[in-house]
């Protein structure tokens, strides 16, 4: 069997003593386009955040192409929530652009001919090179969006975690994204997205991860987006769960 | 080495001082403001005052390097405690800065009252005294602030990207750890670099006020990087002539009271940011608001006459803006300048040129069709969508229009029932009253 793109076994995290996210084993095949699908509170947020190492997990392993995620940094992309900066920065477009670059540069050498047409390239592909001198404040949510996408395609990898993408955007974004999304699978990348709308994220994805607190499921959409499985997923918090965690962390 | 570039007189030597504090503050400064710490580097140069009073008691000769140590090492002590605080606590930041610059600075007022001789010269590290930084001091600062500026030069990109997208420095495997201990180290180096001159009380001002007044100004990182430097040396330099020349004023306040009075220029007349040119742009607006609404009043008084005469009265135009006529020819002049109306020969009435009655039918066309989008798409009722459309008639650009009448299909009439007229239609000559 190939390498899988992505691994985790017992990935566990936990918030101040209390675990947000229980044990989750996921083995997602390269050249598959994941949504990540769950109630408020689910922990989607999480799970791509704990693979990437932006929050800390308590518990398991993460596994991208078969090496610790260390070793194989460069071959993953992410793409934080929007809200998650500051976008009054004084960078412009072009400049956030160029940051997907970075990782290859190492900490002192600076971006040359080459990482410029990369990151003017990611740009274009999101139909946002027009706009490389504007201040990132100056544009709307789904252009902002689509530069965070930029910066992500300029990094060239081979695995992208994305988080919310489609959150605030409008319609032509949104059409957008998919098509890009889409068009990245055709070249061998491996996709998961956070996403929020269940009606859309059977027709987006081809695979999808049911996710509150634990994995509920993981597989084909034909196999996994089922009314019992949806259920299972949406139907409340685990209360039990929850409560113990609580008193856990009490102790 | 860098004895040559020190100053032999006095004024040389404030001079020199004032830039280097300036450049190396102003350099941090930026970073401050952009990562919202302004109140760490309050809590690190309270921080920093047991290790001066430590520094003037242990060090017989005063070193100033041994000071300067003890004075950063009682820093970043500090800012540690501060971070410990927060990651043991429920506190955040706010709370846990207080807790910290109160304690520190309290420490180290009552260790020097106890020691009283030792370190006579506190109150310069107080509030500041240019006239008492001497060629050793100036060697250390000088120093330091190269230090600084090599290695925000080296770690400029990496450093913006911590501050701007924690979560993806991480990704792209930058030892985000590391990179925001240097930050921290750095800050603290820089306010002690400026603590002989300004003070411990004011550092933070001359850390803050000259960064804020820089990002007011633009959008570009680097620039940002340059002015704040800037008006850091600018603030220096006539601080420490003005104290100098004046004895008795310490210097730290004066730098202080530069540095805010560029911040208040740059507040007033910054070309983008600034108040002066927000107050300018809204006034313009209003302005055309004004005249627009003009227009479009001949245009519906013309409508209501069924288009059958070619001249309205400046009167009637008055009764219908219900305003002064004064008031109303005033709008009619401007309306003139810009090539919209012209004047019968008495004077009395006007009549829209062609340019005029393009744009009013387009502001008609644009209050109707947001009208119509609203109450159609929105559901909004009837008697609600008037004073939206008020407003959204003068910003419609033609893109938004073409997408409202696609959406819509094209309509031909209004909620109310008045037509919607087609400028693009008249600019082929079906205009009323078109000149042969």
């Amino acid at each position: 069997m190939a390498t899988p793109a992505l691994e985790t076994h017992d990935l566990t995290v936990t918030y101040h003593k209390r675990p947000v996210l229980y044990g989750v084993d996921v083995t997602v095949p390269e050249g598959s386009l994941v949504g990540i699908i769950g109630p408020n509170g689910a922990g989607k947020s999480t799970l791509i955040k704990s693979i990437m190492g932006v929050v800390p997990s308590s518990g398991g392993w993460v596994k991208v192409f078969g090496k610790s995620l260390k070793e194989n940094l460069h071959r993953v992309g992410y793409v934080p929530q929007r809200e998650s900066v500051d976008w009054d920065f004084p960078v412009t477009v072009m400049d956030v652009a160029l940051m997907g670059t970075y990782g290859r540069l190492g900490l002192f050498r600076r971006p040359g001919k080459e990482e410029k047409r990369r990151a003017s390239e990611a740009l274009e592909k999101v139909g946002m090179l027009p706009y490389s001198n504007r201040q990132i404040g100056n544009l709307s949510g789904g252009q902002q969006q689509r530069v965070f996408l930029a910066r992500a395609l300029a990094q060239d990898s081979d695995l992208y975690l994305m988080d919310e993408p489609f959150a605030g955007v409008d319609a032509a974004t949104e059409a957008a994204i998919i098509a890009l999304l889409k068009e990245m699978r055709e070249r061998g990348k491996t996709v998961l997205v956070v996403h929020h709308d269940l009606q859309s994220a059977s027709e987006y994805f081809d695979r999808l991860l049911l996710l509150n607190m634990r994995l509920v499921a993981f597989g084909k959409v034909k196999d996994v987006f089922t009314p019992e499985l949806l259920q299972k997923t949406y139907g409340g918090r685990l209360t039990l769960l929850s409560e113990v965690a609580d008193r856990a962390a009490k102790l | 080495m860098l004895d040559v570039l020190i100053p032999s007189s006095g004024a040389g030597k404030a001079i020199l001082a004032a830039i280097l504090l300036g450049a190396g503050c102003g350099l941090l400064g930026c970073f401050v403001v952009l990562r919202r710490v302004a109140l760490m580097g309050d809590a690190i140069s309270h921080a920093v005052l047991p290790g001066v009073v430590a520094g003037l008691i242990y060090s017989p000769d005063r070193s100033p390097i041994f000071i300067f140590l003890c004075a950063a090492a009682a820093g970043l002590v500090g800012a540690g405690l501060v971070r410990a605080l927060m990651a043991t606590t429920r506190l955040k930041s706010d709370a846990a800065l207080g807790i910290i610059l109160a304690s520190f600075f309290a420490l180290g007022i009552v260790w020097q009252s106890r020691n009283q001789q030792e370190t006579v010269g506190v109150m310069n590290f107080l509030f500041g005294n240019v006239g008492s930084i001497d060629s050793s001091d100036l060697r250390m600062m000088m120093m330091t602030t190269s230090l600084l500026c090599v290695m925000v030069f080296f770690l400029k990109r990496p450093l913006l990207v911590v501050s701007f997208d924690e979560g993806f420095a991480r990704g792209l495997g930058y030892p985000v750890k590391i990179l925001n201990g240097v930050f921290y180290f750095m800050l603290t180096f820089s306010v002690v670099v400026a603590l002989q001159a300004v003070g411990v009380v004011l550092v933070s001002a001359i850390l803050i006020t000259p960064a804020a007044a820089a990002y007011l100004l633009t959008d570009r990182f680097e620039k940002m990087l340059l002015l704040s430097m800037g008006f850091g040396i600018f603030a220096g330099i006539v601080g420490g002539v003005i104290s100098a020349g004046i004895s008795q004023i310490p210097t730290g306040p004066v730098i202080t009271l530069a540095a805010s009075a560029i911040f208040g220029v740059v507040y007033f007349v910054a070309p983008r940011h600034g108040v002066l040119a927000k107050l300018l742009r809204t006034s313009k607006r209003r302005r055309i608001v004004m005249r627009e609404n003009t227009l479009k009043a001949i245009y519906q008084i013309q409508e209501a006459e069924g288009f059958a005469y070619e001249d309205v009265s400046v009167i009637m135009l008055a009764q219908k803006r219900r305003q002064t006529e004064e008031a109303v020819r005033k709008r009619c002049a401007s309306l003139l300048k810009h090539g919209l109306v012209e004047f019968s020969e008495d004077g009395i009435s006007l009549h829209l040129t062609s340019p005029g009655w393009k744009r009013a039918m387009e502001l008609v066309r644009n209050h109707r069709l947001w009208e119509l989008y609203l109450t159609n798409e929105a559901d909004y009722a009837e008697d609600h969508v008037h004073d939206d459309a008020e407003k959204i008639e003068h910003i419609l650009g033609p893109n938004m229009v073409r997408q409202l009448e696609q959406e819509l299909d094209f309509p031909e009439l209004d909620p109310h029932g008045k037509p919607i007229p087609q400028p693009q239609l008249a600019m082929q000559g079906l205009e009323p009253f078109s000149t042969p």
